[in-house]
């Protein structure tokens, strides 16, 4: 016993003195900090490899009962017959291979005082440092009539997977001539430009295969990301096939009739082929469970160190944040994961992480060649993560069919490059 | 004594080099969401990583400015400082 901690004493002396001398902070902790990481997507995934650069001898545990990560992120070419959904797959296997610790269970609850996760199989993960990346949760029930049994008959498809190939199967089944609805949420909610990218993909597939088809987008909102460059290139590329539908003219669905697939408005009932629904969302129910999600059903958090702004040392990044002008995206999830884990590494160590930059990228296709982005830069301001002043913005307005092409090909390099950083 | 202290003092002031070199300055650790850190990924987008220092500072300059074209770097550019593009580019230029 002596022995052992003459020698626990000695190795931690050789790491104080080589981390004296090595990059990263000075751990002035006794044992190795032990850091759980809630959710394998793209915020959580990149904080589990974040801290292994930030600090090494950290312990970390990613927390994901998944085998696979199914990625949202081009996921509507694979809706629009362009993409395979293995192309959306990774596995954990790398992850694991860096020295994380791979939890393959779903965490059910936490004790904030006690500081320790539970999982699914009874399994108590105790932390130091906490961080929650559960992406979002349906808020079933909130669109009258659209329950998960309706996700079976309308699909939202919005957490990729299964619901992805079915509404997929739906298309290709349905005869040429069929009305299909896209049913988009009032914000905050995941991916702003996603349901218009999804639009533009499926009024494709449309325009190439079932000419005769008619495809609504009915809004609950009247503006949405992008959307000069999306009306614009809709009116040059799907015109009378694609119409979207905003809040002032009706376009706000009040319920759902799954059985015949048919979508209620204020203005009338519109009975589709196929019906996407995009329900509304909330934080990933872990969050609520641990206390981090306010009435908004989203977590407040601090723009410095991601911590919550409700339970002390935990973090959350990712969708499930109120990140200020940050919206949610994968880009936008994994800068974070990145502040977030340098952050902490410093807290662990008693220093006081400096302020970040962050930077957020997002590209869009509205069809195979014809991309469209949006970018931002941002910064803590007043408690808040604010656009930094005169940076970001959209595409230009006005730009050759090159310039389209372009970005097509830039939102695939950009899906491989942050998917090879993530897992590969 | 004092020799001794100045030691010290110039032992830490390395130290502290060294960890402002390793962790990334504001804003760098969000540029290898397009920029790959890996050159086996197949990507339009050069990559940083021990890239020259002052290529980097003029290329952020000239995409601020306008001077030079752009599809995101120009939006991206002009939210950053011209202290902060020399931290960022210094580290880059660091890294292999």
């Amino acid at each position: 016993m002596k022995a052992g901690r003459r020698a626990f004493l000695r190795s931690v002396l050789a790491a104080t003195a080589a981390a004296a001398l090595s990059p990263g902070p000075v751990l002035a902790q006794r044992a190795a900090p032990r850091v759980v990481v809630v959710g394998g997507g793209f915020a959580g995934a990149s904080c589990a490899r974040a801290f292994r650069t930030a600090d090494p001898r950290i312990a970390v545990t990613l927390v994901e009962p998944g085998a696979t990560f199914t990625a949202c992120p081009l996921s509507n070419s694979v809706i629009g017959g362009l993409r395979e959904l293995s192309a959306q797959q990774f596995a954990y296997e790398r992850i694991a291979a860096g020295g994380i610790a791979l939890a393959r269970a779903a965490a059910t609850a936490v004790d904030a005082q006690a500081r320790s996760v539970t999982l699914a199989d009874g399994t108590r993960l105790p932390y130091d440092r906490l961080v929650l990346a559960p992406g979002i949760d349906i808020r079933w029930g909130a669109l009258p009539g659209y329950d998960e049994a309706a996700a079976g008959l309308m699909p939202h498809a919005w957490r990729a997977g299964e619901q992805t190939l079915l509404l997929r199967r739906q298309l290709e089944a349905m005869p040429d001539g069929g009305l299909v609805v896209i049913a988009a949420p009032a914000n905050p909610f995941r991916c702003p430009p996603g349901p218009y990218e999804r639009a533009s993909l499926i009024a494709h597939y449309l325009k190439t295969r079932k000419p005769r088809s008619k495809l609504l987008v009915l809004d609950a909102k009247d503006a949405f990301s992008k959307q000069r460059l999306f009306l614009s290139a809709w009116s040059e590329l799907y015109p009378g096939l694609l119409e979207w539908v905003p809040l002032s003219k009706g376009g706000g669905v009040t319920s759902v009739e799954p059985a015949t697939r048919t979508l209620v408005t204020d203005f009338g009932r519109h009975q589709a082929a196929v019906a996407n629904v995009i329900p509304p969302q909330k934080a990933g129910r872990i969050a609520e469970a641990a206390g981090v999600a306010d009435r908004s059903g989203w977590c407040p958090i601090d723009p410095v160190t991601f911590e919550s702004r409700l339970q002390a040392r935990i973090h959350v990044i990712g969708d499930a944040a109120i990140a200020g002008a940050m919206p949610k995206s994968a880009f936008a999830a994994n800068a974070q994961a990145k502040t977030c884990a340098a952050a902490v590494a410093r807290l662990l160590t008693g220093a006081t992480p400096s302020p970040p930059k962050l930077i957020n990228t997002c590209y869009s296709l509205v069809a195979p060649d014809y991309g469209i982005s949006v970018a931002g830069v941002y910064q803590p301001a007043n408690g808040q993560l604010a656009e930094v002043p005169g940076s970001g913005g959209v595409s230009p307005t006005e730009a050759p069919r090159a310039t389209r092409a372009l970005e097509a090909a830039l939102a695939e390099g950009w899906f491989r490059t942050i998917t090879a950083e993530v897992f590969g | 004594m004092r020799r001794l202290l100045a030691a010290a003092i110039g032992c830490v002031a390395i130290a502290a080099a060294v960890v402002a070199s390793a962790e990334p300055p504001a804003g760098a650790a969000a540029c290898s969401g397009c920029h790959a850190a890996s050159a086996a990924v197949t990507t339009p987008v050069p990559p940083l990583a021990g890239r020259d220092r002052a290529e980097i500072v003029k290329a952020m300059q000239e995409f601020r400015s306008g001077a030079r074209a752009a599809t995101v770097m120009d939006r991206i550019a002009r939210g950053f400082t011209d202290q902060e593009i020399l931290a960022i580019a210094a580290w880059y230029a660091a890294q292999r």
